[in-house]
């Protein structure tokens, strides 16, 4: 493609964009809507992915050691737990902090209050690389010398509500995510197709005096790219603010405040690159849509 | 060149345009095509400038084969042809100027090119001098004029002019039948698609005849040599 070429088909799209300005406006402006809403679900998906990873960080499986086995002895496994796959980290608890702990949890009970430290036994509380296979890890330790089978106590049910939650959260984001987007093409697509419309008798005179289809679709698709383009930018600072703004509220709400919310400082770029991309690809994919019944002639 | 062997065109509806048309058109002549309504002529067009297939036979268009060209082939075909319709197809909204350089773009043409072959078309059919004008503001005769120019611009071995004076006075037609001869006498290959028998007969030229999709007569004058 020459560079006269590239410099005409820009002129050509940016010119079509503004002199069709309110289909224009109002495809920008469906577009930004479309984009919000798929930002929305895909910031609402990474907030509850950060919360869900905080809360299988604290889902912990305890490994209790043999009663029969020493501080020391017991002390002297760490390596060897280490070893199992899925684990983390892994923290020894000796029998009296377990039993000093368990006191605190129950000071107003007396009756626990006189439980002696003996009664309580060695452990390790366990971190998991994945929680998805922690029935594979607890069978793992149950086979690690000093501990045995049954000493290894899992939260497996809690464990699997996590990851039925994490997955149909994934299933539902990507389901809207792909509605919006096949919505946003098909109304990029008809306003582009109206502008086509409009320049019907200029595609069929290009056609006639030899013009190539490339040729044709060029400008069409620089002004869906440029529309796209238009309405990422846009619609990432309302992103922002609107994020902003929620955030602030959760924050500032007593009965909501504990909800943990990823900071948009962190999240921006990712953010800004999606919506470049969607919007660029929606631009695009409208375009060539709308022009391809335009170069059946 | 042209030329069209045994070709037969059925329409998706079942209309039969073309029945075993052959013709063949050599570089440089000066062909007027004539025939009723329904004749054929044109879908001979449409075959021509590739807007159609042909069902069957064959169709070659300045070298370029129409039964089995490429999609992509197409507009360089097409570059080989210029045409000229009675409507003359112009940008209302584009100064004469402007619907060349529109023109030329579409091809790809670069900025000195067209700086280069615009003046020297509308110099040909004598418009130099209303480049700058809109359509509107032109007769229908010069309107004509500007659509012969704009299919000059790609240097084309062949002209095609359906019904070109259709919408033109008798005295505008023939003006646009001199010049049409005129580019013949250039060396560029015509082909007139019309109805009008004296305007026909006006000239000493090739006059082929269509009737229910063949040629029923071709040779000089109105009245040609009768094919069997």
């Amino acid at each position: 493609m020459s560079k006269h070429n590239i410099f005409y088909f820009a002129h050509e799209g940016a010119y079509n964009m503004f002199s069709h300005g309110f289909m224009s406006f109002a495809s920008i402006g469906i577009t930004v809507a479309c984009l919000i809403i798929m930002g929305t679900f895909t910031l609402v998906a990474v907030n509850a992915n950060a919360m869900l990873e905080e809360m299988e960080a604290q889902n912990q499986i305890l490994a209790f050691v043999d009663k029969g086995l020493s501080e020391a002895e017991a002390r002297a496994m760490e390596q060897e737990l280490r070893s199992v796959p899925n684990v983390a980290g892994v923290t020894f608890i000796s029998n009296v902090e377990a039993a000093e702990a368990f006191r605190s949890r129950y000071e107003d009970d007396e009756l626990f209050q006189g439980l002696p430290d003996d009664n309580f036994r060695h452990r390790y509380a366990i971190d998991l690389v994945d929680i998805g296979q922690m029935s594979q890890t607890k069978a793992a330790l149950e086979a690690v010398q000093g501990i045995g089978p049954g000493n290894v106590s899992a939260y497996e049910d809690e464990a699997a509500g996590f990851i039925t939650i994490r997955n149909v959260a994934g299933i539902v984001c990507v389901v809207l995510i792909a509605v919006l987007f096949v919505v946003s093409v098909f109304i990029m697509a008809n306003t582009i197709k109206l502008t086509t419309f409009d320049r019907r008798d200029e595609i069929a005179i290009m056609k006639m005096v030899g013009a190539t289809n490339g040729f044709i679709r060029w400008p069409f698709v620089y002004e869906g790219f440029l529309m796209g383009l238009f309405s990422a930018v846009i619609g990432f600072f309302l992103q922002w603010g609107l994020y902003e703004a929620v955030v602030k509220s959760i924050a500032t709400n007593d009965t909501i405040n504990l909800i943990t919310t990823v900071p948009f400082q962190d999240m921006w770029g990712y953010v800004a690159v999606i919506f470049a991309v969607a919007g660029m690809l929606i631009g695009v994919g409208g375009s060539l849509s709308a022009i391809r019944k335009f170069l059946q002639v | 060149m042209i030329r069209l062997t045994d070709v037969v065109k059925e329409y998706p509806n079942g209309t039969h345009a073309l029945n075993g048309l052959s013709l063949e058109i050599r570089d440089g002549e000066f062909v007027f095509m004539v025939g009723p309504s329904g004749s054929g002529k044109s879908t001979v067009i449409k075959l021509l400038i590739g807007e159609i297939e042909p069902s069957e036979g064959r169709v070659m268009v300045n070298g370029f084969s129409l039964l089995n060209i490429k999609e992509w082939q197409i507009p360089y075909m097409r570059r080989t042809v210029g045409v000229i319709f009675q409507d003359f197809r112009l940008i209302e909204h584009k100064t004469v100027y402007d619907n060349m350089v529109f023109a030329m773009r579409a091809v790809g043409a670069g900025p000195k090119e067209i700086r280069k072959r615009i003046p020297y078309c509308l110099n040909l059919v004598g418009l130099e001098n209303k480049s700058r004008r809109l359509p509107s503001e032109l007769s229908g005769g010069e309107q004509q004029r500007v659509a012969i120019a704009r299919a000059l611009l790609n240097n084309p071995s062949t002209i095609i002019a359906d019904e070109p004076t259709g919408n033109l006075d008798p005295a505008r037609s023939l003006e646009i039948m001199r010049l049409l001869e005129r580019i013949n006498a250039l060396g560029t290959t015509v082909l007139v698609v019309t109805h009008e028998k004296d305007l026909v007969n006006r000239f000493d030229k090739r006059v082929v005849m269509l009737e229910r999709g063949r040629v029923v007569s071709d040779g000089k004058g109105w009245y040609g040599r009768k094919i069997q």
